[in-house]
């Protein structure tokens, strides 16, 4: 593959000093919407960085349509990057912010005004509020006007680092179907989220990451079962440890069992954590195993789970 | 040769000029008309103050006319080279890339279609044309209050006497001090989080500069500026500790040393630019 219409990542690392950013990345991206899924921290904002060479990787190489970041008059004329900060140059209306930019790329005044309105059209943002300083938005009009300055010169390339915080529900409708009209023509389009389940509707391909580890890729469904099939660790507090091991191993998906120090509790590892709750109900149920506490015991795998197949992602 | 030569043809350079004239635009929009610079704007119009009060005040004897002219020739050696435009510069230049990595908006620029290099060197340039205009109008309006109120003879001693050749050099001396400082501490703001330390590293060493060796007065701004001073200020007390004579250097010679001891430090400065990551977590 000559990469000319892909991002790639060679074995990428990111160190941050002693902190670990990613580590050992490797990962092509073809056209369409990918999102990156993972808890705060796991590296997402990292990968969008290192796409756009915000900062350089430690070790590996990344390449965006074959383009580098050093060129950057080549790259930026085919990458738009919405950050995730949420500052701006001191001063400016929304409408200078975003004709700022587009006057860097060399076009003439009236082209740059031109691209500047179909910007703003397109994250709907009204002709008022794009002419009042931007000190004034609100966190969803600041969200609106950085998308638009990310869209304005048309990139093949959209990156997007947690889009849809702060937006309301209406505006993240909006958000979303943007994305996907964006998609279907043909862009490229990286979002990041802490929220699979907001994002996995539009989302042609999942990169799941934590802990700055891909631990998934692929389409949403490919993701799910990924994750599932991975054995997963328990950690129960009951008081007869043993009978519950013996009963659980009775069924086959359950692949390892170890005592707690303390006699009270045992760690269990499993491949299907679905069928793993269901039988553990049957047991309290059952009544000869009193059960106090079910916790997973690794983290990772915990965040994971919560991700993919709890609810509770948006508290992690 | 004939490579790099076809290498350096085939640049867009006509893009670039562009992208420096628009980034030099939103820079210098920014850098004049703001009202946080008002302790340089201070340290700019200070002496102007001073003198004026003293234009008040002063009887103007024409036999005071040369003493006059050696405080001149001392507040922009001592004042301006040393204090004025030094901690101006620190104030103007450090800021241009530290100020918006404080601010958070640096990666906007850095994410333009624009070389990191092109970015630099226009806002170095930006820098240059706040500073240069706000200390060269502070030294005119310096001069002109120094020699109005001797009337018909100050007159004279600006169009047939010495006087607008001190005054030319003073230009000079002015601007290629903002240049000057204001390079290194561009510099060093792209190196530390604080430039203070090492701006206040760098007073220390231009103070005792000149009884260094002439090897190690070659990386000092303020030992070039002295040979390019019209007047030079008898020592007294103190200022006699730090003025050793050193052998006379042609003007021209200083003005490229000068300039070359800039262009090293612009180029080191593009170096560290497009190594720079944007880390505003840890700023
Ligand atoms: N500038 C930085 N300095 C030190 N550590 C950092 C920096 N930026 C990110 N990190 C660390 O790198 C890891 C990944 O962070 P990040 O990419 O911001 O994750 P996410 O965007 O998924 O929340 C975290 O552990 C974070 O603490
Ligand atoms: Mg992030």
């Amino acid at each position: 593959m000559t990469g000319i219409d892909t991002i790639r990542f060679d074995n990428v690392s990111k160190f941050y000093g002693e902190v670990l950013g990613v580590n050992r990345i490797s990962l092509t991206l073809s056209p369409g919407i990918t999102t990156l899924v993972g808890p705060n921290g796991s590296g997402k904002t990292t990968l969008m960085n290192l796409m756009t060479g915000l900062v350089q990787p430690s070790r590996g190489k990344v390449s965006v349509l074959g383009l580098e970041p050093s060129n950057a008059t080549e790259f930026f004329c085919n990458v738009g990057y919405c950050a995730q900060f949420d500052s701006f140059p001191r001063g400016l209306t929304g409408f200078q912010f975003v004709l700022d930019t587009l006057m860097l790329f060399g076009m003439s005044g009236e082209d740059a005004h031109g691209l500047a309105a179909e910007a703003l059209e397109r994250v709907q943002l009204d002709a008022s509020a794009a002419h009042r300083n931007i000190a004034g938005y609100s966190k969803g009009m600041r969200q609106k006007i950085r998308l638009a300055q990310a869209i304005a010169h048309h990139p093949r390339v959209l990156v997007l680092d947690e889009p849809l915080n702060g937006l309301d529900p209406m505006a993240r409708a909006e958000s979303l179907s943007l994305f996907q009209e964006l998609g279907r023509q043909g862009m490229h389009v990286v979002i990041s989220s802490h929220i699979l389940d907001e994002v996995d509707r539009v989302s042609d391909r999942v990169v799941l990451i934590t802990g700055g580890y891909l631990i998934a890729q692929g389409n949403i469904h490919e993701v799910r079962q990924e994750v599932r099939d991975k054995p997963m660790q328990l950690f129960i507090r009951c008081d007869r440890p043993d009978l519950l091991a013996s009963k659980m191993f009775a069924v086959n998906h359950c692949v390892e069992a170890r005592l707690h120090a303390d006699g009270r509790g045992i760690f269990l590892r499993t491949g299907d954590v679905d069928q793993f709750y269901r039988l553990l109900n049957e047991i309290a149920i059952e009544g000869a195993v009193k059960i106090e506490a079910v916790a997973p015991f690794d983290d990772n795998a915990n965040a994971i789970y919560q991700y993919l197949i709890g609810s509770d992602g948006s508290s992690l | 040769m004939t490579e790099l030569i076809g290498t350096l043809r085939q640049q867009p350079w006509s893009l670039w000029w562009i992208q420096f004239r628009r980034f030099a635009r939103i820079e210098i929009r920014r850098n004049l008309i703001t009202k946080r610079a008002w302790w340089i704007y201070f340290l700019a119009f200070v002496p102007a103050v001073i003198i004026f009060i003293h234009l008040l005040i002063d009887r103007h004897q024409p036999s005071s006319m040369t003493e006059d002219t050696n405080v001149l020739a001392g507040i922009v050696q001592f004042y301006y080279v040393r204090l004025g435009i030094f901690f101006g510069c620190l104030g103007i230049f450090s800021r241009l890339i530290r100020g918006e990595m404080i601010e958070r908006s640096l990666h906007y620029y850095l994410l333009s279609p624009v070389r990191r290099e092109v970015i630099l060197l226009a806002k170095f340039f930006a820098g240059s044309v706040s500073s240069v205009i706000l200390f060269v109008f502070a030294m005119t309006l310096d001069f002109v209050l120094m020699y109005i109120g001797y009337g018909g003879a100050g007159q004279d001693f600006m169009l047939h006497g010495p006087g607008f050749g001190q005054f030319q050099a003073y230009l000079l001396v002015v601007t290629l001090a903002c240049l000057g400082y204001g390079s290194i501490f561009l510099l060093l703001s792209l190196m530390f989080r604080n430039p203070m330390p090492g701006a206040l590293l760098l007073w220390g060493w231009e103070a005792i500069n000149p009884v260094m060796p002439s090897l190690l007065q070659k990386f000092s701004v303020a030992s070039y500026l002295r040979h390019l001073m019209p007047v030079s200020v008898p020592a007294e007390g103190i200022f006699a500790l730090l003025t050793v004579e050193t052998e006379p250097v042609s003007a021209w010679v200083a003005v490229i040393g000068l300039l070359g001891l800039i262009a090293v430090v612009l180029v080191y400065c593009c170096f560290r630019m497009r190594r720079l990551e944007i880390r505003y977590a840890t700023e």
